[in-house]
């Protein structure tokens, strides 16, 4: 119930101060996003699954969005940016698929 | 009611909230709205040419810099043009202001508009009623000789090109219009040529102040003289401008 409000009053947020992404975070911010999707959707599974811990969920949202500005990073350094976060989402894609297969099975059946 | 625990778990946690896992799962999803929406936000504003390849980049630059040379191009096409149409304006504003000029000229000349300036005002007086259109056609002459500009008669006749003058009883008449003496000639131009035109020997004055007529003129300069009375516009009926050869 609180998560859902929390999900609404972040959107609403951003949709009221429309801030400038800063020009440093620029090409970070589409991957961080979605790895932190993955973490939620990880963290929804686990609760469906029993195995929801708050510790858990808050370390791997966090890890999941630094490894991802990581790689992007790197990725730039070594030249292959692009080519490394079209992985990164790729594996991310994979992977929020799966959860939701794995959430859609705990709460349809099916 | 449901053998799915999953379920019951997702239905228990909304309707009881307030467990520190929910609070903690709050702050996190309001982080990611809040991240995705300004993405999704800066995607929509700068998603132009952020996704082009280059070479669409460079086609698109080079396309732009055409575009740009055409408008340049046009720019200066428009500027000429508005060049020789301010050219234009100002020589017909220039013919227009000559042609203004000239109309005011003529139109002293022609009797058509009132004049004022330094001239003389000559007072025949003639008691015998001798005075005819042989002396004053002489007079008229004789100012017309030395450079009058305008003449006016007893401030009724504005004395023109077509001014024609006949005998009359008590009188001359002029265009039409009986005049008695005395008569008043009121005349621009330079008033000591004007004067002394009319006094040559053999002249004017001394024409009318001699017997018979034994008249009296008096000559006054002045340099105010007004010439107020209009001459009727004219059409040539006959006459046509000639094409100059």
């Amino acid at each position: 119930m609180i998560a859902g409000l929390g999900l609404l009053v972040g959107i609403f947020v951003g949709l009221m101060l429309q801030p400038e992404v800063p020009l440093w975070l620029e090409p970070y911010l589409p991957i961080a996003v979605v790895a932190a999707l993955d973490a939620v959707f990880g963290a929804l599974r686990a609760f469906l699954d029993g195995i929801f811990d708050d510790k858990v969920f808050v370390v791997s949202f966090i890890s999941n969005v630094l490894i991802a500005a990581l790689i992007v990073y790197l990725g730039d350094k070594l030249g292959v940016g692009g080519q490394l976060s079209t992985g990164v989402i790729v594996v991310l894609g994979i992977r929020i698929f799966s959860n939701v297969a794995a959430i859609r099975r705990h709460i349809f059946h099916a | 009611m449901s053998s799915s625990p999953g379920r019951d778990r997702l239905v228990a946690s909304l309707k009881r909230p307030r467990s520190r896992g929910q609070i903690t799962a709050a702050v996190l999803l309001a982080v990611v709205g809040f991240a995705s929406v300004v993405q999704v936000q800066s995607q929509e504003r700068d998603s132009d040419y952020e996704n082009m390849r280059e070479e669409d980049l460079v086609q698109l630059l080079n396309s732009l810099a055409g575009a740009s040379q055409r408008a340049e191009n046009e720019i200066e096409q428009l500027e000429q043009t508005r060049s020789s149409l301010r050219s234009d304006t100002d020589s017909r504003r220039a013919a227009l202001e000559q042609a203004r000029d000239r109309a005011t000229v003529l139109g002293i000349l022609a009797g058509t508009l009132p004049a004022v300036g330094q001239g003389i005002v000559v007072t025949v007086q003639d008691p015998e009623e001798q005075v005819g259109i042989d002396q004053m056609l002489n007079g008229i002459e004789e100012l017309r000789d030395s450079g009058a500009e305008a003449i006016e008669i007893n401030n009724t006749v504005r004395v023109v090109a077509q001014t024609a003058l006949v005998d009359g009883e008590g009188g001359i008449v002029v265009d039409g219009t009986q005049l008695t003496p005395p008569y008043t000639l009121e005349v621009i131009g330079e008033p000591h040529t004007l004067e002394r035109a009319l006094n040559i020997y053999g002249g004017f004055v001394a024409t009318v102040e001699r017997p018979p007529i034994s008249g009296k003129v008096a000559i006054e300069q002045s340099q105010n003289v007004e010439v107020a009375t209009l001459a009727e516009p004219w059409q040539p009926e006959y006459a046509e401008p000639a094409e100059p050869e």
